[in-house]
């Protein structure tokens, strides 16, 4: 798993159209004040897909990424989920007891900050374990090697498994918070800027990683950032925000080499050529 | 030993609480016997004396105390401790009610921190005093999302508190205050009592009731209720045991006290239940006697 191997899977867009959506955003808003927040939005994502929300602070993209990670009740619209286990789910007009159970079960959140998505107090095995007993495992021995095989899938050494996240740096502790979430094999991951406060070499390892588990795991991914760069290499498809709303979206390559709205024109001319 | 009943003093209410908080308590009790396990929160009074010396055990007991009650108070398992003494002096003096040492005789039976080695009866009440109700607190500190936690039953991350014994010792390492399942349903903490003791509320045929003046919450458990405490499928769920017997009354089952003898390090294990040691301790010098003669 540690391989730097192949290509994110990426299918065809023919493959897409025969594929049920798995995550469905019709008309999504959510407004602190006028102007603030994000408003009338509206996606499909498919299994496997890597979707990028690109924009500039204040743009929107973390107060969307909540509401659709059912952290934040929206005003107005619907998410519609497609469910493993509980089937098509509108998530806000569900109960708030299956919202928690999906949060825990087939998605993963990746918080900007790993202490917001860790537990500090509890050791580094715990935090991976604990997402396994809250699905109901009850076998020491098995959760510990779950945790141990984790570690290691995210390249930080077994011997630190019971270390507190507190004792590990930045980039250990974004990584173990990814190994967190995927130890129950989840399908949709919400990534806020996960390569936030990390520096260069540490941000291009964790982007590694990431790439390769998103591809060998089949993941869909929605991904918050305001970095072209950490978008162009792992998104399929980008969208850009600006005050609130979507201005431009497409294929990522497409978005980011022929920009079509002044925005985002303006976003990627800002990027240092080199 | 019973005491003879004292008088009541005067200007105070019987069991110094007034009627109407003593109604406000008993609804408390009567919600949380209909969910067993659940903390109801409760209007705490100010008791006369500070927070963390018994004060919501207090309240519960001057709620459902009468006068043809017969109290018991144990600190520890000891009758005669500080805080027993004080607070069975204070309800003898408030309600004017009979006090007991003997676990057989009493109707009402506080307690901090342990349960009592001779079995209850049907028709008694054990009352706990609790000093942080909340078990998930060591997982989460806020009220809100703990409270979330219960009412959707996600119990999981208490796991983790084991989790993290056995990885640092190689075994369940907490041995008070152990996590249990009321009911199949809510996650309750024992109050700080040995998990010796936690066998012993599984299926008890007296009324418990826990009573936690700090964070003004009262929680119970009915007569005959499962309880079942926390475990790892691999690692079961044990109870502390000794190599030693009670030196005073020779007892190799009950919950024993390591006592420091002198300062060369000289050491004696005694019953912390101190009423059924002196039972056993008296049963054996007349069983002696009998066979003497």
């Amino acid at each position: 798993m540690n391989s730097i191997c192949e290509q994110p899977a990426m299918l065809n867009s023919d493959d897409w159209q025969d594929m049920e959506p798995l995550l469905s955003v019709q008309n999504l808003s959510k407004f602190y004040a006028p102007g603030k927040g994000c408003g009338n939005v509206s996606f499909d994502l498919y299994p496997g897909e890597v979707l990028g929300i690109v924009g500039e602070s204040g743009s929107g993209k973390s107060t969307l990424l909540n509401s659709l990670s059912a952290r934040l009740v929206p005003d107005e619209g619907h998410v519609i989920y497609r469910s493993e286990q509980f089937g098509e789910l509108d998530l806000y007009q569900g109960e708030e007891s299956l919202r928690r159970q999906l949060m825990r079960s087939e998605w993963g959140i990746v918080h900007q900050h790993p202490r917001d998505g860790l537990r500090m107090n509890v050791s580094a095995g715990a935090n991976i374990g604990e997402r396994l007993m809250a699905v109901g495992e009850r076998h020491y021995s098995e959760i510990r090697q779950r945790a141990i095989e984790w570690l290691q899938a995210v390249e930080i050494d077994a011997s630190r498994i019971d270390d507190r996240p507190s004792q590990f740096s930045g980039g250990m502790q974004q990584r173990l918070q990814i190994a967190r979430n995927l130890v129950t094999h989840p399908r949709l991951i919400f990534m806020d800027e996960p390569t936030g406060g990390l520096d260069v070499s540490v941000q291009a390892r964790l982007l590694d990683l990431l790439r390769n588990l998103v591809a060998q795991l089949g993941l869909s991914v929605i991904i918050v950032t305001h970095d072209l760069a950490v978008a162009r290499l792992l998104a399929h498809r980008l969208m850009v925000m600006r005050r609130g709303e979507v201005v431009e979206t497409g294929l990522t390559d497409q978005v980011l080499d022929d920009p079509q709205h002044p925005y985002t024109q303006l976003l990627v001319s800002s990027i240092l050529q080199n | 030993m019973s005491t003879p009943q004292m008088t009541q003093v005067e200007g105070y209410n019987f069991a110094y609480l007034d009627e109407q908080t003593k109604r406000m308590i008993r609804r408390a009790i009567l919600k949380a016997v209909a969910i067993p396990g659940y903390q109801v929160p409760f209007g705490g009074r100010e008791m006369p004396l500070p927070h963390g010396w018994g004060t919501g055990g207090m309240q519960v007991t001057a709620s459902v105390i009468g006068t043809d009650d017969r109290l018991k108070v144990i600190d520890q398992g000891a009758d005669d401790t500080t805080n027993a003494v004080s607070i069975r002096r204070f309800f003898a003096k408030t309600a004017g009610v009979e006090t007991t040492e003997k676990t057989a005789d009493a109707t009402l039976i506080q307690t901090r921190h342990r349960v009592p080695e001779r079995p209850l009866q049907n028709g008694q009440i054990l009352i706990y005093q609790v000093p942080v109700p909340e078990p998930l607190r060591f997982i989460e500190a806020r009220d809100s999302e703990t409270r979330k936690m219960h009412a959707l039953r996600e119990y999981g991350a208490m796991q983790v508190k084991l989790y993290e014994d056995v990885a640092r010792f190689g075994h369940i390492a907490t041995s008070y205050d152990y996590p249990v399942m009321v009911n199949g349903r809510y996650m309750m903490t024992p109050s700080p009592i040995p998990k010796f003791d936690n066998p012993k509320l599984n299926g008890m045929p007296a009324l418990q009731l826990f009573g936690a003046g700090f964070e003004k919450r009262i929680y119970a458990v009915p007569p005959y209720t499962e309880v079942q405490s926390l475990d790892f499928d691999d690692y079961p769920f044990e109870v502390q045991q000794w190599e030693e017997s009670c030196a005073i009354c020779g007892s190799d089952h009950s919950f024993l006290d390591e006592v420091i003898t002198d300062d060369a390090g000289s050491r004696m294990f005694v019953c912390s239940d101190t009423d059924y040691c002196r039972e056993r301790a008296q049963s054996n010098r007349e069983q002696a006697q009998e066979n003497e003669q």
